[in-house]
């Protein structure tokens, strides 16, 4: 299958800065795409060049095996929403949706009916002859969503999206965006910095760091099998293990990995395991914080709220099921 | 300086406030009384009389109809030239960061930041050296060149206030550069254009020091109104001459004012 | 599949060119935006470049010719001969009395435009905020001859100053001031403090600006923090307000001081006979027709401006304009 973007070596340096530095990638048609990193790690710039805001300094871009080599934004079948939404501030919410179908000549009777049918689709009918400075920030995401669907992209880009919404709205958008997704089916690349949200809606994801993709998988290989201690830092809150630590219950002097939830703790009399001491616990809700320090090794653990504890300062004993350690092939 | 409280200012400071502003404003007002004095010959205080007269006096003098001629077509050339150069030297600036971007910045500011005199020589001698004639064409072009910064400050100012990713935007919704133009970028600068346009007009119209170097035989309306200062010959027709400029400039300064009040605050800091 | 191969079809993901040469050229750009950069710089570098710094560089080639004393004509030859003569006494002079006048202007409308600016600042709100704009935007974009003339009405003998002093029978004041030397003269409208009023009056506008710009910046509760903290209002203005619009009136005072040392009107219409700079390059390029001076004369204000600009600079005054 033609995949829906594809990357061959591309580079974008501005100056000295690898901004995106040799990046293969390949997204495939109609997946819910998120490419995730902290600031600077070059995910927008890779967005900005599917769109083609941004050209290679080196490599290949195809988009649907379709060359996208000095293709101008305006001929690529991509559309854009803006992390600020970029409305035009001048013409009211129907002439912004409508302004892709305007362009390309669509007549005033039938691009109107199509710019009211998207912002049926994103639940804001009859919201047309505002302005864009009187919708709430929700709104005009919304009519950002519209104004890009519209065109009938082959591949929606979205620029953090959900960056500028509090965090009730951030929640109803991600579910409204994956089922919109599922709807229309197609290709959406999302970019974000937050782990929770690509974990929660994409079908896969890409880690960015330093212009260069650390890994690519499920949410759930990106989770639990992390490649590198960057990814398990960046992605969860497991517990990185250095190889010494690995080597004793593993056999391979490698870096590991171990999720806080697999981590159970017993009281010292009770078995053997990691000894350790209880350094302070935090209720977080369902689940209470333990951290731990397992001979100078710092470790975190999550056991449900309400199981009984230990006092902090106390030796207890650590056990955990043995394929839950899992060990990083990606770190020397 | 913001503060939410809405503190009230201190009397003596309301009283400096006030004298100062009253101070910018007298000397005007009293063109408008003297517009209508009976008195001919001296600039008495108060006026003995009132009269419309000198109106109609003013009307029927064709010297001073040329020269408000010359000073229109002047400011009208010049103020279309200056909106090119201006919108272009301010787009190039705001859209990409380049070597030598502040240099050109600097040189569009230096035409009003050096002495108006320094100009008006230069201007001068280079026509003298290069043997071009003074004419209508040598005004307009000393102008030109200091009316370009008024339209480089606006366009500037809105530049920056209008987000670069509307650009990008229309781009990506499928408009080529020139669409992106016409339907996204001329919408959102156009009042701030008007705006640099009409202060431009207002700045060549009034425009004296340069004038005297670069015109010829011609008047321009501030170089008869200088004309009639240094050598008096009617003064009641210059007090009339005086409030017809002041009103002239007024409108689009009101005007300049009313099409960029939403954040620009810049219209002015130009001259 | 054959479906899925039509719909491809239909709804391409790279769409064909369209707009015909305006197209072509619009992909150009984007291909190469330094091409487009260039054409937009071009004209007005062209312009700017040729035309204004083209004629300051003649200006300067001027200030390096000299004139021949007997044939009056001028000799284009390179020689600093001319520069030598601004270091006469009489030359001299015109430097030093533009120079403090324009000092003196600088100082005066920064006093009198810091309440001004300090009320449009923080306490016009609304209305009263854009009445206070507007009450600046119109005296600084009104004729400057008719500003000027404005004065000739009001301080001339028998003009609304006089009449003033009289009516408050305090005309002895004006006399007794007219009769101190240097600053005196036969009538206000003839003295270098009639020159001085004008000077303030018609720059006023160019320091309220910058100086009010600077001053919004600067949140209202610092100040109220200073007077919680227990400083007094002389204290608060000394530490705190004025350092914080020092950059507004150092911008303020670029326009002041330049607009001072270049002019020529003022002074003629308004002032004594003695000279000033503008005054004495107007003179020598005209009936002396000694352009070689002139240029020189010229080059002073150009250098002092650059000074100016220079520790202006290093003060960041450029960013209160």
């Amino acid at each position: 299958m033609t995949p829906a973007v594809s990357f061959q070596k591309v580079s974008r340096h501005f100056g000295a800065v690898r901004a995106v530095d040799a990046v293969d990638l390949e997204i495939r048609p109609g997946e819910f795409f998120a490419m995730l990193g902290p600031s600077g790690s070059g995910k927008t710039t890779c967005l900005r060049l599917i769109a083609g805001f941004e050209q290679p300094t080196a490599g290949h871009i195809e988009i649907f095996g379709e060359s996208a080599d000095g293709v101008p934004p305006y001929r690529r079948n991509v559309n854009t929403v803006f992390q600020d939404y970029a409305l035009f501030p001048h013409l009211n919410v129907i002439d912004n949706v409508a302004y892709g179908l305007m362009v390309k000549g669509v007549g005033k009777a039938e691009r109107r009916r199509a710019a009211e049918e998207a912002l049926k689709l994103v639940q804001l009918p009859g919201y047309g002859a505002r302005r864009p400075g009187q919708l709430s920030g929700g709104q005009r995401q919304r009519v950002a969503l519209a104004r890009a669907l519209v065109n009938k992209p082959k591949v929606l880009l979205l620029d953090e999206p959900l960056g500028a919404l509090d965090l009730k709205l951030r929640e109803n958008m991600q579910e409204e965006l994956k089922s919109l997704q599922k709807a229309l089916g197609i290709t959406f690349v999302f970019v974000t910095h937050d782990q929770g949200e690509a974990l929660s809606m994409a079908d896969r994801v890409a880690v960015f760091n330093d212009g260069r993709i650390m890994q690519i998988g499920t949410p759930e290989e990106i989770y639990q099998r992390p490649a590198s201690r960057f990814v398990a830092d960046f992605v969860g809150s497991s517990n990185v293990l250095p190889p010494d630590f690995v080597l004793r219950y593993s056999g391979q002097r490698r870096w590991g990995s171990l999720r806080p939830e697999a981590i159970r703790i017993q009281r010292a009399a009770v078995g053997d395991g990691v000894p350790a001491t209880i350094v302070s616990t935090s209720y977080l809700g369902a689940t209470t914080r333990v951290a731990l320090d397992a001979g100078g090794q710092r470790l975190n653990a999550i056991v449900p709220a309400g199981s009984p504890l230990p006092e902090a300062g106390e030796a207890v004993v650590l056990t955990f099921n043995r394929e839950h350690l899992h060990v990083m092939e990606g770190e020397a | 300086m913001r503060s939410d409280r809405s503190a009230s200012a201190p009397l003596g400071l309301k009283i400096a406030a006030a004298a100062g502003l009253l101070f910018l404003h007298v000397p005007l007002l009293l063109i408008f009384v003297y517009a209508f004095t009976t008195e001919e010959k001296s600039y008495q205080w108060p006026p003995p009389g009132l009269t419309v007269k000198w109106l109609a006096v003013t009307w029927a003098r064709p010297d001073v109809w040329q020269a408000l001629t010359l000073s229109v077509q002047v400011a009208a050339i010049s103020t279309a030239i200056a909106l090119l150069l201006g919108t272009l030297c301010a787009a190039a600036i705001s859209g990409t960061r380049f070597f030598g971007r502040e240099v050109i910045s600097l040189l569009v500011i230096l035409p009003i930041a050096l002495p108006g005199i320094i100009t008006g020589i230069a201007l001068r001698s280079a026509f003298s050296l290069a043997e071009i004639p003074f004419s209508f064409w040598t005004i307009v072009l000393g102008h030109a060149t200091f009316c370009v910064v008024v339209v480089y400050n606006n366009a500037v100012a809105r530049f920056r206030r209008t987000s670069g990713s509307l650009v990008e935007a229309s781009m990506d919704l499928g408009a080529n550069g020139f669409q992106t133009f016409r339907y996204v970028i001329l919408p959102n600068i156009g009042t701030a254009l008007l705006a640099g346009g009409m202060l431009a007009f207002a700045l060549s119209f009034d425009e004296v020091i340069v004038t005297t170097f670069t015109a010829g035989q011609q008047q321009t309306l501030p170089i008869w109104m200088l004309e009639e200062l240094v050598r008096p010959r009617q003064r009641p027709v210059t007090n009339v001459v005086a409030m017809v400029v002041v009103l002239v400039t007024l409108l689009p300064i009101l005007a300049a004012y009313y099409l960029t009040r939403d954040g620009d605050q810049v219209a002015g800091a130009g001259k | 599949m054959t479906d899925a191969a039509l719909l491809d079809r239909k709804n391409p993901a790279i769409l064909p060119a369209r707009g015909g040469m305006l197209g072509a050229l619009s992909d150009t750009f984007w291909r190469r935006p330094k091409l487009l950069l260039f054409l937009m710089l071009t004209p007005p570098v062209l312009w700017l470049g040729i035309i204004y710094l083209g004629s300051l560089f003649a200006l300067l080639l001027q200030s390096f010719f000299s004139i021949d004393e007997f044939s009056g004509l001028i000799n284009r030859e390179f020689t600093l001969k001319t520069y030598g003569e601004l270091l006469r006494p009489a030359n001299l002079d015109i430097i030093m009395r533009t120079v403090t006048m324009a000092a003196l202007v600088t100082l005066a409308s920064a006093i009198v435009a810091f309440p001004i600016a300090y009320f449009a600042a923080r306490y016009a709100r609304g209305r009263w905020k854009a009445l206070f704009y507007l009450g600046i935007m119109l005296p600084l974009w009104s004729s400057y001859l008719v500003k000027v003339y404005a004065w000739k009405l009001i301080l001339a003998k028998e003009g609304i100053l006089s009449w003033l002093f009289a009516k408050l029978h305090m005309l002895w004041l004006v006399e007794a001031w007219l009769a101190v030397p240097i600053v005196g003269g036969n009538s206000l409208s003839v003295s270098a403090t009639g020159t001085f009023i004008v000077f303030v009056y018609v720059w006023l506008p160019f320091m309220i600006l910058p100086i009010q710009a600077a001053l919004e910046r600067v949140p209202g509760n610092l100040v109220e923090a200073s007077s919680d903290l227990g400083a007094s209002p002389g204290q608060t203005f000394r530490n705190v307000l004025f350092p914080l619009a020092l950059p507004g009136i150092v911008a303020g005072s670029i326009f002041t001081f330049s607009l001072t040392l270049g002019d020529y009107i003022i002074p003629q219409i308004i002032g004594t006979s003695r000279l000033f700079i503008g005054q004495a390059v107007y003179a020598h390029q005209g009936t002396a027709g000694n352009i070689p001076l002139a240029a020189a004369f010229t080059v002073v204000p150009i250098v002092i401006m650059g000074l100016y600009l220079w520790a202006a600079k290093r003060m960041g005054a450029f960013d209160a304009l």
